[in-house]
């Protein structure tokens, strides 16, 4: 047996088993909130009764997972440096609002104004990120908490633009502020058609589903590939492992904190705009907030790989959609998310058990080797 | 060996699991199956089914959301409705989703509780043309929707007049949840009953969180610590306009031995903490319980939306309450002041000032 099977085995029954328990855990707390479990597991499988509901349930479900994606991966980057940026919340919401608005204020045929809105995002978040990367190469700054205090900053900061600079025109009699719209071409194509392969009705939501989604899988690809198969994620990879050996290996450390920092906050920058592109249009009081921390779970739960993280990010999807079908089954909304704290508990257990577990296989098969040979 | 034996082991619990999944999805379809006679048969003979999507903060608020509930039980309770409520994620991303599954589960009308549903009932209005739907504290946005609006300046007035008369130091305080342009209105009306009874009287004015974050309404640690320092400087009754949050305006007001002014619903009565219901001296009553209730009865009567409905002093959709009697001594100048609004003698501003 290869040992590289070995080990995916070992991954995915660990996984198991982490989701089997978190079941079993949740079970006592619908159980203790009054509800039925077994109600509750349909409860998660039910997309609806008609054909429209069901498409709409489908749409739902991808476009939750595709800025939980790109937020884990955000967060992953930095992860597998040992670089711990808390700050893609911080990252995500300036970044959002300055392309938004950006966006609203000129019109250029659609692949142009997509592209200069989405650079806009990018360069804002890497360029927040470049601020404790700064700080931390050259003033020992720990990542942590310059992340942390730069959030509340970005944060307020959000907030006061889009109700004053950044501020569009309020519709009569709205107590919500946004951005001003984004022309028609700035909004990004839908995925519609995608329905009707499948024999489905296209979904009716607001937005559809969004076309972002191929953005995301682009971008998870590309990262994989520089992560895995470049000099760039080799770099990344020794500095997280062992950074005095990768220093002796003639990697420069302050350079790679750098590198790592801005990558990850430009992908941050992206987290915002499904939302925006696919259905908003602009940068409201009703953003989506939270997408930051959510992505760390969702990160950890991915092992840091993005074929992992998209699993993660399509597993938190999948528990948010149901809030509302649970909610119909008379489950209270809290214990959802009970539900996904357990689940990330336990599969982070599960992987380090499991990894110990492989450890110890590895290391009694090269002993056994060694006394063959002795 | 050793490995080997573990892929069995693990490969084993795979299978295992892959079974457990099936039976539970097998079982569940079957559950659903005897579902859906039964929600048939269960459903009243008036066939109003009314849903209602609550605001971030929920159900249990024992403010803003419960009041919009209570009008909901009594539309089950007077006009026979089944009803069904629901609350969003706690980023309040699925706002939208939502209103969707009500309108797709057969619901009509839905109503949306609170302002931040603007731009999601705006849309499911388009998507779903043949329902009505309702808003509270935002306009109509569409031929469907009706705007369901308070004048809580009005009720905040009388709450200032209140917090004024009462206070003896001449200091009170605010507490806003959210520095938005609702949450203003409540200030700016506390302001002007405040001055109209003492025109130097020190107003603590302390917002949880900035426009945009609505955390500052489920915020009872942000809530205490805003009140908490209001009292230590002097002031003597804080009214708080802040949701959630409210609670730990009402925990400072107790540790302090001061008075508490509640919102939206009689906190008196809602508040379950005993030690605390003491020291809401009164609550600023904006009565969604009578807007949502109004607006059903008028939707079961064939009404159509697209317009707003304001409930203002002159219908009672907005006053004091009065439990615990602690204002009943200065009930003449409440009356007073009320009269003087719906004649329109005082025209209560909806900005603050400054």
């Amino acid at each position: 047996m290869p040992a590289g099977l070995n080990r995916a085995l070992l991954t995915l029954a660990g996984a198991v088993v982490a989701i089997v328990l978190a079941i079993a855990v949740c079970s006592v707390a619908i159980v203790a909130a009054g509800g039925d479990p077994l109600h509750a597991l349909t409860a998660f499988f039910d997309f609806g009764a008609s054909e429209r509901a069901q498409s709409n349930s489908v749409a739902t479900l991808f476009n939750r997972a595709v800025p939980l994606f790109i937020a884990g991966l955000a967060v992953a980057i930095g992860f597998r440096m040992n670089l711990f940026n808390i700050g893609v919340e911080g990252q995500y919401r300036i970044a959002a609002i300055c392309a938004a608005y950006v966006g609203s204020t000129f019109v250029a045929p659609a692949p142009i104004q997509i592209a200069v809105i989405i650079v806009v995002a990018m360069v804002v978040g890497g360029l927040y990120a470049l601020i404790p990367a700064i700080m931390k190469v050259t003033r020992g700054v720990n990542e942590v908490i310059a992340t942390i205090m730069l959030n509340y900053i970005a944060i307020n900061i959000s907030a006061y633009l889009v109700r004053g600079p950044f501020a569009g025109a309020r519709a009569e009699g709205e107590l919500t502020v946004s951005t001003p719209p984004l022309p028609d071409s700035g909004m990004f194509p839908d995925l519609n058609f995608v329905f009707g392969w499948f024999g489905m009705l296209a979904p009716t939501r607001e937005g559809g589903l969004w076309g972002f989604l191929v953005v995301a899988i682009v971008l998870g690809v590309v990262l994989w590939v520089v992560l895995e198969r470049t000099r760039f994620g080799f770099d990344v990879k020794a500095s997280g492992l062992n950074q005095s050996a990768a220093l002796a290996a003639g990697v420069n450390p302050k350079r790679m904190v750098i590198a790592a920092m801005v990558l990850s906050g430009a992908i941050a920058g992206l987290i915002g705009l499904p939302e925006v592109l696919g259905s908003t249009g602009s940068f409201g009081t009703t953003f989506t907030s939270g997408l930051g921390f959510l992505g760390i779970a969702v990160a950890l739960l991915g092992r840091n790989k993005p074929a992992g993280i998209a699993v993660a990010a399509l597993l938190f999807a999948f528990l948010d959609r149901a809030q509302g079908p649970l909610q119909f089954a008379n489950i209270p909304p809290s214990v959802i998310e009970i539900i996904q704290g357990v689940i990330v508990l336990l599969v982070v257990v599960a992987n380090e058990v499991t990894n110990r577990f492989a450890l110890r296989l590895e290391e009694r098969r090269a002993a056994r080797q060694l006394k063959v040979t002795a | 060996m050793l490995g080997k034996r573990f892929n069995r082991m693990a490969f084993g619990s795979v299978v295992g699991v892959m079974l457990m999944a099936a039976a539970a999805c097998g079982g569940g379809g079957g559950t659903t199956a005897t579902e859906e006679p039964a929600g048939g048969a269960s459903s009243p003979a008036s066939g109003l089914k009314v849903g209602l999507a609550f605001d971030v903060g929920g159900r249990g608020d024992k403010s803003f959301n419960d009041a919009a509930y209570a009008g909901l039980e009594k539309a089950k309770t007077d006009l026979g409705a089944e009803i069904k409520e629901l609350s969003p994620a706690a980023d309040g991303s699925n706002r939208g989703d939502l209103l969707r599954q009500l309108a797709d589960a057969g619901y009509n009308p839905i109503i949306g509780v609170g302002f931040a549903y603007a731009e999601d009932v705006k849309a499911a209005a388009t998507e779903y043309p043949d329902i009505e739907f309702a808003i509270v504290d935002s306009a109509s946005s569409a031929p469907n929707v009706t705007g369901l609006l308070f004048a809580e300046e009005q009720g905040s007035y009388l709450a200032g007049v209140a917090a004024a008369a009462k206070s003896e130091a001449g200091h009170v305080g605010f507490v806003g949840g959210v520095e938005n342009d609702l949450i203003r209105k409540f200030e700016a009306g506390f302001d002007a009953g405040v001055k109209s009874v003492k025109p130097d009287a020190k107003i603590d004015v302390t917002y949880l969180t900035p426009d945009g974050d609505f955390s500052g309404f489920q915020a009872p640690d942000k809530g205490k610590i805003a009140a908490e320092k209001m009292f230590q400087d002097g002031a003597d009754i804080v009214y708080h306009a802040a949701g959630d949050s409210g609670l730990g305006v009402f925990q400072a007001a107790a540790a302090a031995g001061k008075k508490a002014i509640g919102v939206d619903s009689d906190q008196r009565q809602t508040v379950t903490e005993t030690n605390l219901q003491s020291v809401i001296m009164t609550s600023m009553l904006k009565r969604v319980d009578v807007g949502v209730f109004e607006f059903i009865k008028a939707f079961q009567g064939g009404a159509k939306g697209g317009q707003d409905v304001t409930y203002d002093l002159k219908v009672d959709g907005v006053g004091l309450a009065t439990t615990g009697g602690e204002i009943d001594d200065i009930k003449d100048q409440l009356d007073k002041a009320k009269q003087d609004i719906v004649n329109g003698t005082i025209k209560v501003p909806s900005q603050p000032e400054s």
